[in-house]
């Protein structure tokens, strides 16, 4: 059969030159690159599910349930409901962290070391860095998914009495949670793309661990005053530049009426984080992939 | 020659076309690929062959908008492939060296996404998927992992889903590299069998048999350079010998050597190797009687004596002196 060239191809059509132009050409991929996370997604979502909800709901188990059940109280007496609405909202902050490392990071991680599929997404008649894009946006869909199925099992999972005090703001959530989950997302596209396979065990322990437990997931930024060192404060000036911070502070605006960082802090930074973490990512990935 | 959507290249008309095409990596002193041009017609099977490091991969590299040249310009039909990579993309079709599949799908699902991927309507990569898996002999793996291919099996289904969007280039980097000779065999009839299709196939490539079995023309490489380029027949025919003559003997290899090279006819020219003298022989009479006699006069005990018609490691050699292997 002659190569020929037809306006409508058919799977015996050779193409003989471009048929799209660059934009429609990467819409198209990128849909499709979407579609094909949805399909994955949704062949595993059991599995999503269980993972997503296996540590707020032990974290919620222990210290909401256990606890106050033990009277090994947190928060001071009367305190053990107030600290319920403060954890809540670390809760909800540190699964969709956990869901831009899981479906981001580890992914790519793994698709640039040991299976090399990373080498046949980037022939996707798109432009390199949409690839990358495509992961994020998938990852902050993850993210989003998580926070609602984490925000209702984190509320009833407690002991008698310690409930937490939820009150949503919506205007705030509606905004911020897709915001913090886009800027999780590309947080997982930085981590996925400096650490190789082999690397992943320290990218836990010296990263996601600290980032964690100094991300304000289970305290309240403003009452870290007290930790000073003369007059200096100097964890709560510390954790500035953990980007957990302003998703956990932001979820607590966005979730319950507990004092939290101001509103006009969390949204600038969260959105520098996206800026400052998407380009870098989308820097690393390309210096992977192109040579 | 048009890259717009309306040209249409006949056989003959090139459709991968490089000037003065050069790559340096960063840090590295030496050129990986050394000025190329090359001029690729529509319809053919393209060999580059050459030693490992020789920029084979280098070039397919750069054409497959993965590699940046440091300078020098690459078309596709037409289109430059470094300032619209994404206009290049939607018409070219890449197997590399490693198993790239989606482990996360299935081996149709690997398919189909590919076709939606190149913008194909959900009912036209569902039928491609099908057609693809049976002309593949991959349809009763459709609902598997591609986990539980076996090498060749997944190489062909790397195959099947680069020319599912019917690429105007396929290009194949090392295909064959880690296959069973079975296997090998059989990919080598699939990509006959597009070619026979109107396929044009770029492919590197350091088996001299792939070369020479496969392709309508071969560029030898080494250094970043093509150091010739024809038909293998042409290639064969360019050094200027016919013949090659393998003798074994025990004994001192230098002088059954000199002693051959005076007693026969025709000999350009002798390669002493570890374990055997290879003769390069153009138009040598009575060839293999002359090789014994003279041998045995000088009272060199031949253990085997063969002949070959020259290969294209002949061809490598004699533009090297070095063995493709080394």
């Amino acid at each position: 059969m002659e190569p020929s060239v037809t306006e409508t191809p058919t799977s015996r059509t050779i193409v003989m030159g471009p048929r799209r132009s660059p934009l429609s050409s990467s819409r198209v991929a990128l849909g499709a690159l979407m579609l094909r996370d949805v399909r994955v997604l949704w062949g595993d979502f059991a599995i999503f599910v269980l993972r997503t909800i296996v540590q707020p709901f032990l974290l919620c188990f222990v210290f909401l349930y256990v606890f106050p059940k033990i009277g090994q109280s947190v928060g001071g007496a009367r305190g053990e409901a107030a600290f319920a609405t403060v954890l809540v909202a670390g809760v909800v902050g540190i699964s969709v962290m956990f869901q831009g490392v899981q479906s981001v990071a580890l992914q790519m991680s793994q698709e640039f070391g040991y299976t090399r599929e990373i080498e046949d997404r980037v022939q996707a008649p798109c432009p390199i860095w949409l690839v990358a894009v495509e992961k994020v946006i998938s990852g902050a869909v993850q993210g989003l998914i998580s926070a609602a199925i984490v925000l209702p099992i984190a509320s009833i999972v407690h002991a008698r009495g310690v409930e937490a005090q939820i009150h949503l703001h919506w205007a705030v959530l509606l905004t911020l949670v897709p915001l913090a989950c886009v800027a999780m997302g590309s947080l997982g596209l930085v981590l996925g793309t400096s650490f190789k396979p082999q690397n992943i065990g320290m990218m836990f322990g010296f990263v996601i661990l600290p980032i964690t437990f100094l991300g304000g997931t289970y305290y309240q930024w403003t009452r870290l005053a007290p930790v000073k060192v003369g007059s200096w404060h100097w964890l709560q000036t510390i954790v500035l530049v953990n980007p957990l911070l302003y998703v956990n502070e932001g979820m607590r605006a966005a979730f319950t009426d507990v004092p939290h960082m101001h509103l006009y802090v969390v949204y600038p930074v969260l959105l520098a984080f996206c800026v400052g973490f998407l380009s870098l990512g989308i820097r690393n990935f390309r210096r992977r992939v192109l040579s | 020659m048009s890259g717009t959507r309306d040209g249409s290249p006949a056989d003959g008309d090139p459709v991968i076309l490089t000037h003065d095409l050069t790559k340096i990596y960063p840090g590295a002193d030496f050129r990986a690929v050394d000025e190329l041009n090359l001029s690729v017609t529509s319809g053919e099977i393209f060999g580059l062959l050459g030693p490992n490091g020789a920029g084979k991969t280098t070039t397919a590299g750069m054409l497959t908008t993965r590699v940046i040249p440091t300078s020098g310009r690459a078309f596709i039909a037409g289109v430059d492939v470094v300032a619209h990579p994404t206009l290049a993309k939607q018409f070219i079709g890449v197997v590399s060296q490693s198993n790239t599949l989606d482990r996360q799908l299935t081996v149709w699902e690997n398919l189909y996404f590919h076709g939606r991927l190149f913008g194909m309507s959900a009912r036209e990569s569902r039928a491609t998927a099908d057609e693809l898996l049976a002309e593949f002999q991959l349809a009763k793996w459709a609902t598997a992992s591609v986990y539980a291919l076996s090498g060749g099996m997944a190489q062909r289904l790397m195959v099947a889903r680069s020319i599912f969007h019917r690429p105007a280039v396929l290009f194949m980097d090392e295909p064959t590299a880690g296959l069973d000779p079975q296997s090998r065999l059989a990919l080598w009839e699939i990509l006959q069998k597009l070619n026979a299709d109107g396929q044009t196939i770029l492919l590197t490539t350091h088996y001299m048999e792939e070369a020479d079995q496969l392709c309508d023309r071969v560029a030898i490489m080494d250094h970043g350079r093509i150091l010739a380029l024809d038909t293998p027949a042409g290639l064969k025919q360019s050094v200027g010998i016919d013949t090659v003559v393998t003798v074994r003997a025990a004994g001192d290899q230098g002088a059954l050597a000199a002693a051959l090279e005076a007693g026969v006819a025709g000999i350009t020219s002798i390669r002493v190797t570890p374990d055997a003298l290879e003769l390069r022989v153009h138009d040598g009479d009575r060839l293999l009687a002359r090789v014994i006699a003279v041998a045995e006069a000088g009272g060199f005990a031949i253990n085997d004596v063969s002949v070959a018609p020259p290969s294209l490691e002949t061809v490598f050699i004699s533009l090297t002196g070095k063995d493709l292997r080394d």
